[in-house]
């Protein structure tokens, strides 16, 4: 009998990604200081132990505004990955399954979305439903999300279609259904989880990219994308803002892609 | 052996279609089977043996309803006919243990309760003479040989009458094969069994096989009893198989 071992990429990834969430899950109830209280007395101090990441130009404690801000930004990418993860699995089934001309016409509408810079297509589907809330934010990426979903399960369910498996549930009786979701579904995993990694960096670093374009998130809302902003405009005076905002950046698409990169070698080792 | 039919393949000419979006109504169509026909006798064990590529495995897919005859007809005379694979590698879902794979197909029936199911995976998983620690098992878990006893098991869990078994041991070891073969052979008196045993290795179908259809390029090019056909072939394509088989 062979076991699967965890090994030293995923264990790394998520002991980050482990660490971070819990911080960001802790923040979201307490944070060491309010997050929008300003100060006159305490502006631009550099990081201490009262302030881990420093203040900025109004005195606010920048470690507390990232936790808040780290917040936004998981909810967000969870949300996204969410939607594309869900659709697009949903729309590479279907074709993948199938196959003939439903499969070709919607890669075609897929490769054709797949062209288009995905900056720029969030930002016709911001500028389509309306004013900026994080929610809308949401609905962008998720739509810009699902057609690199649909692309790798597509693959992923036409290699099982001509499974002997497969052939032998449709002879039991097995519905269309019933093949898809019980049969293939959890053999498409191997791929679907990696993508989920890959699907949720891209939808941080597209949420922060958004924000830093301000046409993401906006106040009373705050991201890591929004925080980088506001530090861009005090890059000289509080440099640390910048430098730790994007760390927690960083260290998050970097967690998470360890996780990524960990599942599958483990595939690889046990195939 | 009666003389009462199991199945029928008349007079079957077909292939394969490739649609694609550019290409509607342009013929892209691959004829490999020219008026096949034959019939399956009850109890029997009938041989299918070619080399690779004359159509064994379209026509098993056509028995099976998975290709549509372009001509003739096929008549089964018995409810959901099943196959046996000769890889036992993909013919079990990797994703789920022996006992779901085996307790599914009931499952899709639909017509026994939990008790009764779980009641008929274990004298199946007996009757394929597997221990009963394998129910828990994945297929990765299992050896080649146990692997093939669960595909025959879960062919067998909703008592087909008839089974064509496709290579069924063309990826086992020598000593595997002789105890899945004994394995069929048994099956066939207990459950009342006929088999289509596709093959390319004939001293596998002289063993088990009652009667023999020889197929070239599509064609049916002789048939008969084992022993009509092997002491005495009638075409020269079956004498060099027989030839190349020695």
């Amino acid at each position: 009998m062979r076991k699967r071992k965890i090994n030293g990429y995923l264990l790394v990834g998520l002991i980050i990604t482990g660490a971070l969430l819990l911080m960001t899950l802790i923040g979201a109830f307490h944070t060491p200081w309010d997050p929008n209280a300003m100060s006159a007395t305490e502006k631009f101090q550099a990081p201490s132990l009262a302030h881990l990441f420093g203040t900025d130009r109004f005195g606010r404690d920048i470690f507390s505004r990232v936790l808040k801000g780290s917040g936004t930004t998981l909810a967000i990418a969870l949300a996204t990955v969410a939607i594309g993860a869900v659709v697009g699995t949903l729309v590479g089934a279907v074709t993948g399954f199938f196959g003939g001309v439903v499969d070709d016409a919607l890669m075609r509408l897929n490769d054709a979305l797949t062209a288009f810079p995905s900056i720029l297509l969030a930002l016709l589907v911001i500028s389509i439903v309306g004013p900026e809330n994080k929610y809308n934010v949401v609905l962008a990426l998720g739509i810009v999300f699902i057609p690199s979903f649909a692309r790798v399960t597509r693959t992923a369910f036409a290699g099982l279609r001509d499974a002997n498996y497969i052939t032998s549930a449709r002879l039991m009786g097995a519905s269309n259904g019933r093949i898809l979701l019980i049969h293939m579904l959890p053999n498409t995993a191997r791929v679907l989880l990696p993508a989920v990694t890959i699907g949720f960096n891209n939808a941080v670093l597209a949420e922060a990219s958004m924000s830093f374009l301000g046409i993401g998130v906006t106040p009373p809302d705050a991201s890591l994308g929004y925080l980088l902003k506001e530090a861009q405009s005090m890059l000289a005076l509080a440099p640390w803002y910048a430098l730790c905002t994007g760390t927690v950046i960083a260290l998050l698409v970097f967690g998470v892609g360890l996780i990524g990169e960990g599942l599958q070698k483990m595939d690889r080792e046990v195939a | 052996m009666s003389q009462e039919p199991v199945l029928e393949v008349r007079h079957v000419t077909g292939g394969y279609h490739t649609p694609s979006l550019f290409s509607r109504g342009k013929n892209n169509y691959h004829e490999v089977l020219h008026d096949v026909d034959f019939t399956v006798y009850h109890g029997e064990i009938l041989g299918l043996v070619g080399e690779s590529g004359t159509g064994k495995s379209t026509l098993a897919r056509m028995i099976l309803g998975l290709v549509k005859p372009e001509q003739g007809e096929i008549i089964h005379h018995t409810p959901r006919p099943q196959i046996i694979f000769q890889d036992p590698y993909s013919s079990l879902n990797p994703a789920y243990t022996v006992e779901w794979s085996l307790e599914e197909p009931l499952r899709i029936y639909g017509k026994y309760d939990a008790a009764e199911r779980k009641r008929r995976v274990r004298e199946m998983l007996e009757r394929v003479e597997l221990p009963e620690e394998c129910l828990k098992a994945k297929p990765d878990e299992l050896s080649g040989g146990q692997r093939q006893r669960v595909s025959i098991a879960a062919a067998l869990i909703r008592r087909p009458r008839f089974i064509i078994a496709d290579e069924p041991v063309s990826a086992l070891d020598v000593t595997i094969q002789a105890q899945i073969l004994r394995l069929m052979r048994n099956l066939r008196e207990e459950l009342d069994l006929s088999y289509l045993f596709i093959s390319h290795d004939l001293n596998v179908v002289y063993q088990l096989c009652d009667r023999v259809l020889v197929m070239k390029s599509g064609r049916i090019v002789e048939q008969g009893t084992i022993e009509q056909v092997f002491d005495h072939p009638q075409q020269e394509y079956t004498k060099k198989l027989l030839a190349a088989a020695e």
